[in-house]
């Protein structure tokens, strides 16, 4: 048996079309559907736009432009390249619990350079994905123009909600 | 996890069977009694004094079957079809005939009962592996595993029936942690994926910190996969668990969650079927194509159609408090509550 489509179809910013929802009895909110590669197009780099939320997990999309802050947290948490390629630096903190202690969850911006040993540099590019060890500083490069990155995390003080503005309604 | 089927002989007592004419073994748990022949699965049961019976495709039933076991009934409700299915209780387990399809339900003629979650899953996998003829693979395409499901008993096939569900504790690749896909270890690419790149990400750890950088390519780990609609576990978050799966033809179950779940299209399209959970009543059909991000509400059982191989990522909260929470009404079944006016940031 053969299939005439043998081409596997990934999105990215400049080519995506997006799918929809046809309506029988139902409210399309109650799907809070939305796009990465879209949601990545309209926001600032490296905003934490929430496009997932379960209790107080969450999925975001970061537009991946330039050099990203760097961040940490108390759990681990994990990226995928939906599109672009993208350098990821990581620091083992010398005291990750002043920064992010242990019951504050989400990603948590450095409001300075982190202070501890130099973990290595990882180099990623569409399809992979990365882990970012809880305790561990990192911080996202952009290698090849904008990328778009899909983060796997819990709600923290940087996430952003915006509902309205991303989903079909 | 299917696990290893050499104990199921043992058990046989507790769910009495003979063989038919076609040769298939017949099985019954409590009221109910499964039987096969060349192309069908018969289910029969009582309800109001009277025997009510259930006719399946034998090719539909066995992929359901195989899900539910490989999923060890997986949250919430997995409907084999209109009429028959499971409910995880979480050590126990449901089964039901009727129970969701409002005309059996408002006839009185439905029928359900509960059982040790590990009595059912010895029964489910003696069944499949009594009902799985040699070169079927109720996890393959049916482009690839083809009509073996059909005619009379010959057979088995437990190389398939024995699969590991694969769940890492943190990533794929890490020490310790379920190893990566690769022709050495009998993970082929897919027919369907040949085109999916199979590069690494390039890994520069300082001295003591190789065991914690890691990186993995998840499309080509993807490509690799031997199954459809059986996700696996590449990455953990406390109970955020991302699971990618792909997917080819049918969700052969409908599945009715007993939490919000989410799906990320990595690639290509699903077309989902959207049902209300307790009736059957279609809500909606949602599109998602690669890129696409949607959540399934608590309140709906979902089916989704592929059709070509495609890649999905599955994401559960796997909290175990959340059934109760929804039944309770405690949790609303969807988000609709977090959209604000256009333009306002929470």
């Amino acid at each position: 048996m053969s299939f005439t489509d043998t081409k596997t179809v990934f999105g990215s910013l400049d080519s995506y079309v997006k799918g929809g929802i046809e309506v029988i009895d139902d409210d399309r909110r109650h799907y809070a559907f939305s796009n990465v590669f879209e949601v990545a197009s309209l926001a600032k780099p490296y905003e934490k736009v929430v496009v997932g939320k379960n209790l107080r997990y969450v999925i975001e999309t970061l537009r991946a432009e330039g050099t990203s802050d760097w961040f940490t947290a108390s759990h681990d948490e994990s990226v995928i390249v939906m599109d672009g390629s993208v350098e990821i630096d990581l620091v083992k903190l010398d005291d990750p619990e002043r920064i992010a202690p242990a019951h504050i969850e989400g990603s948590i911006r450095l409001e300075a350079p982190p202070q501890g040993r130099r973990m290595g540099l990882m180099k990623l590019r569409r399809g992979h994905q990365a882990l970012l060890p809880k305790g561990a500083a990192y911080r996202f490069r952009s290698t090849d123009g904008v990328g778009v990155l899909v983060l796997q995390t819990i709600h923290g003080p940087h996430s952003v909600e915006k509902w309205s503005e991303i989903c079909l309604t | 996890m299917v696990g290893d089927l050499s104990d199921v002989r043992a058990m046989e007592q507790d769910f009495p069977s003979t063989r038919n004419e076609s040769g298939y073994q017949r099985f019954r748990l409590g009221d109910f009694v499964f039987s096969r022949d060349e192309y069908f699965v018969h289910i029969e049961w009582r309800a109001q004094g009277k025997k009510l019976s259930h006719t399946m495709s034998a090719d539909v039933f066995l992929r359901a079957l195989m899900r539910d076991v490989a999923w060890n009934f997986f949250y919430g409700w997995v409907n084999f079809d209109d009429v028959f299915g499971t409910r995880n209780r979480y050590d126990r387990v449901e089964l039901y005939a009727g129970r969701y399809h409002p005309v059996y339900k408002e006839q009185g003629l439905d029928h359900s009962a509960c059982f040790d979650s590990s009595f059912v899953m010895q029964a489910f996998r003696s069944m499949l592996d009594d009902w799985t003829n040699v070169g079927y693979d109720p996890f393959a395409a049916p482009a690839e595993t083809g009509l073996t499901w059909q005619g009379k008993k010959q057979g088995h096939n437990r190389a398939a029936l024995n699969r590991a569900r694969e769940s890492c504790r943190r990533m794929p690749g890490l020490p310790g942690d379920v190893p990566l896909r690769t022709d050495r270890n009998r993970y082929p690419i897919n027919r369907a994926f040949l085109d999916v790149p199979q590069d690494e990400p390039v890994i520069e750890a300082e001295p003591g910190f190789e065991h914690e950088v890691h990186a993995f390519n998840l499309f080509a780990y993807l490509s690799r996969s031997d199954v459809t609609w059986n996700p696996s576990v590449t990455s953990v978050c406390k109970h955020s668990l991302f699971c990618p799966t792909t997917e080819e033809y049918i969700l052969p179950v409908k599945h009715a969650n007993d939490r919000i779940e989410w799906f990320l299209q990595l690639s290509d399209q699903i077309e989902w079927r959207i049902e209300d959970r307790a009736t059957g009543r279609p809500r909606a059909s949602v599109v998602m194509r690669a890129g696409d991000v949607a959540a399934m509400p608590a309140d709906i059982r979902h089916q989704g159609f592929s059709r070509r191989r495609s890649m999905l990522l599955v994401w559960e909260n796997a909290d175990p408090r959340l059934p109760q929470l929804y039944e309770d009404g405690i949790l609303p079944p969807s988000l609709a509550g977090e959209f604000q006016e256009p333009g306002s940031v929470k």
